[in-house]
């Protein structure tokens, strides 16, 4: 077929989320519900960008105090201490282990902080439906989605840690308010990927032709 | 699927069902960042307000000290972790930079302290052994102090007594320090109820002062009047009782330890106050003889040799020792032509001023008044004299008494120490009229008097024989008379056998008066050689030892 694709939009049709009932929708009308099961029908996500916006902007509130703040205080024969994410990659580091190292600030720091941007680049670029090569920023937002929930490393090592080494008089570890930022912003990461709704990439191309 | 098909199917899609229209309102979604603002915010807040005062701590060296791990403790709870350790600016030590926590601030006032708690082996104590598996800590202790401060310097051993323990402290002077430590214990009825915290040399190098701590409520027992002594080792004492061995406990002897009692007997039994200063003697027997803290040093001028008279020796009034000699010397003026001996001793003006009736130890004891009393009793006739103390042994003693008729003299208060007035007589009176008749004796014509008797006799002896005859001649005329003579040769013969040196009696009080010198010869010898190892009286004579 020569003819270029069309897309369920444009053909005034829409599927319902929940029983997956295609039905037709007249232009001008916005709250719509499924004939079938009464779910709500919606084109695109709604509010996508505004709610994708308001978890980013949480995640990076709460992004400062999860580096700063210590993720975890251990105590035992050998001292007591508080380590934050990246006094914990220092440590690491200079203990020799620097492979280890650097997971640990993949995981935690490389990889958070480059889904934080490119989600608010993606978020930007359609807010100001730009038109700018669309596979690219598809696949950007596959890679954030997929990559999301493997981001815990820090509060999966500080949790099995806690569960495992309650020795009590040989050694404690807390868990520290760090973690509980850190926690925070991976959740709501995962959140804001999840509210961006990736047709919006490709509406302005549709709309342009 | 065919377009057709497709088409179809969309003609025959229900149409979707049109809602009334919702009013719009701020999405709830909004909700997050405020939420997750405040989360944060409360994160950071917290982290502030949990964050303590940061002090610095300045120590020898770092040694077992860890930035991030070393902890500060107050009663073994944690209260602060040390965050960096940098070499001081001067070089001469470290700076430890530590983060308290929040309540500690009400802590760090100027007389807190700050030491490092390592395992430590000292004053017959084991203390931070369980720093061998935690590692060492900085201990705390904190003062008492209204000001604040951040700025501290550490100890560099733990304090033996720390501010919460109720107690005093008293100083203490001494002439050695023995077998005194940091941490010696303190007695009280052979109870250690204190410690030595502190001794140091005084800066004079005169003796040595102590710092001790008396736990409560022992402290009480501490009288003004208290008498301290160092019971380190056995003191064993010979009186008229027996032997005497004095000892507080084998620690004591391993580690030195001081004991005190109250005089028996004495008026001033109030408490003494806090850091009051004490004698610390170096026997219970001296501590109870030595009835003053306060002695005054004088200097008194002989001019007759000091040969027998020892430091030690006492100064006495009739009997009543006063005080002490410290030192003895000689001076010799540039132009050789006199000699003098200076004795220097202490004498406990208190024990000679409470011999004045009706003055009790509530006597004013300021300088201008004692002053004004050694000059008065100096202008009564208070005079120093050597006097013998001891014939056998030939100990001399310094006496103090008044002599009514002595040319007046006055305390030199110029001099340091000031110069007392003396005279001569006592022993050296003795001796100076003894040499005086050895002189007259020597003096004396004996030859010539020999001679005289010689001549005397043979001219008695010719007398008698011409009387002889003239007496035989008249034999008849007076035989009474005859008898008269007889009996008159009879006893001369009898007077000149008793006189002559190889006649027994002669003989008999010869030996006698030598055993008598040799008695005294060996009694001197055995309090030389006891002075000389005391210990011989419970461990025999070494055979090496004569
Ligand atoms: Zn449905």
């Amino acid at each position: 077929m020569n003819q270029r694709p069309m897309t369920a939009r444009q053909l005034g049709l829409c599927a319902c989320h929940t029983c997956g009932l295609l039905s037709k929708w007249e232009r001008g009308h916005v709250d719509l519900t499924c004939p079938r099961c009464r779910s709500h029908l919606h084109l695109r996500k709604p509010d996508s960008i505004a709610r994708t916006w308001a978890f980013l902007i949480a995640s990076y509130l709460l992004f400062l105090p999860a580096n700063l703040l210590p993720i975890m205080h251990t105590n035992s024969l050998f001292g007591a201490q508080s380590d934050t994410i990246m006094s914990g990659i220092v440590y690491l580091w200079v203990s020799g282990s620097w492979h280890l190292a650097l997971v640990v600030f993949i995981a935690s720091i490389l990889v958070p902080s480059a889904k934080l941007l490119a989600l608010t680049f993606l978020a930007v670029s359609v807010q100001k439906r730009s038109q700018w090569d669309p596979i690219q920023r598809t696949n950007m937002y596959r890679i954030v989605e997929l990559v999301g929930r493997w981001s815990m490393l820090d509060i999966f090592v500080v949790s099995v840690l806690v569960a495992l080494v309650q020795l009590q008089s040989l050694a404690t570890i807390r868990a520290g308010h760090g973690a509980v930022a850190f926690g925070a912003v991976v959740v709501l990461t995962m959140f804001a990927a999840m509210e961006f709704d990736p047709r919006l990439i490709w509406d302005p191309q549709d709309d342009a032709s | 699927m065919t377009k057709q098909t497709a088409d179809a199917n969309i003609d025959h899609l229900p149409e979707a069902r049109v809602e009334r229209k919702r009013g719009r309102t701020v999405p709830a979604v909004w909700l997050i960042p405020i939420i997750a603002a405040l989360v944060g915010g409360w994160l950071v807040v917290k982290g502030i307000l949990e964050k303590g005062p940061t002090i610095t701590v300045t120590f020898k060296n770092a040694e077992a000290l860890e930035a991030g791990k070393t902890k500060i403790t107050y009663k073994n709870v944690d209260v602060g972790e040390v965050k960096s350790i940098k070499l001081s600016p001067d070089r001469e030590g470290i700076v430890v930079t530590a983060e308290l926590v929040k309540d500690a601030a009400s802590y760090l006032v100027a007389d807190t302290r700050f030491w490092v708690v390592r395992p430590r082996i000292a004053g017959g104590q084991v203390s931070g052994l369980g720093t061998l598996f935690s590692g060492a800590y900085i201990g705390m202790d904190i003062g008492k102090s209204a000001t604040e401060q951040r700025e501290f310097v550490g100890l560099e051993v733990a304090p033996i007594v720390t501010a919460d323990v109720p107690g005093r402290h008293f100083v203490l002077h001494a002439e050695t320090s023995g077998a005194l430590q940091i941490g010696s214990p303190v007695y009280f009825r052979q109870e250690a109820v204190g410690t030595v915290v502190a001794h140091e040399l005084n800066k004079d190098g005169r003796g040595v002062t102590f710092n001790v701590f008396i736990n409560a409520p022992y402290d009480r027992y501490v009288t003004s009047d208290a008498r301290f002594w160092n019971s380190s080792g056995i003191d064993v004492s010979l009186d008229a009782g027996g032997i005497k061995v004095d000892t507080q406990s084998i620690a004591a002897i391993l580690i030195g330890g001081i004991a005190f009692e109250s005089l028996q007997g004495s008026t001033n039994q109030a408490p003494a106050s806090e850091d009051q200063e004490f004698f610390l003697a170096n026997t219970r027997a001296e501590a109870m003889k030595r009835q003053d803290v306060m002695s005054r040093p004088f200097v008194l001028h002989f001019a007759k040799s000091l040969r027998g008279l020892s430091v030690g020796a006492p100064v006495e009034f009739r009997g009543i020792v006063v005080g002490e000699v410290k030192s003895l010397n000689v001076e010799i003026d540039d132009s050789f032509t006199s000699i003098r001996f200076p004795v220097y001793v202490d004498i406990y003006p208190r024990r000679l001023l409470n011999l004045v009736r009706g003055e009790g130890p509530t006597m004013a004891m300021d300088e201008a008044s004692l002053r004004t009393r050694w000059n008065g009793m100096v202008a009564k006739g208070l005079r120093g004299q050597l006097q013998a103390g001891n014939l056998l042994t030939g100990q001399l003693y310094i006496g103090v008494d008044f002599f009514p008729d002595v040319p007046a003299a006055h305390i030199d208060w110029a001099n340091t120490p000031p110069d007392f007035p003396t005279i001569s007589g006592g022993f050296e009176e003795f001796e100076g009229t003894l040499s005086s008749i050895v002189k007259k004796i020597d003096s004396m014509p004996l030859n010539d008097i020999a001679a005289d008797v010689r001549h005397n006799l043979k001219a008695l002896n010719r007398t008698l024989d011409s009387a002889d005859r003239f007496i035989r001649g008249m034999d008849q005329v007076s035989p009474t008379a005859k008898s008269a003579l007889d009996e008159a040769r009879k006893t001369l013969k009898l007077a000149e056998r008793t006189l002559s040196t190889d006649s027994p009696v002669q003989y008999e009080l010869q030996e006698t008066l030598r055993e008598l010198g040799k008695t005294a010869q060996s009694l001197r010898l055995l309090t030389d050689y006891l002075e000389r190892h005391p210990e011989s009286v419970i461990r025999g004579k070494k055979d090496g030892d004569r």
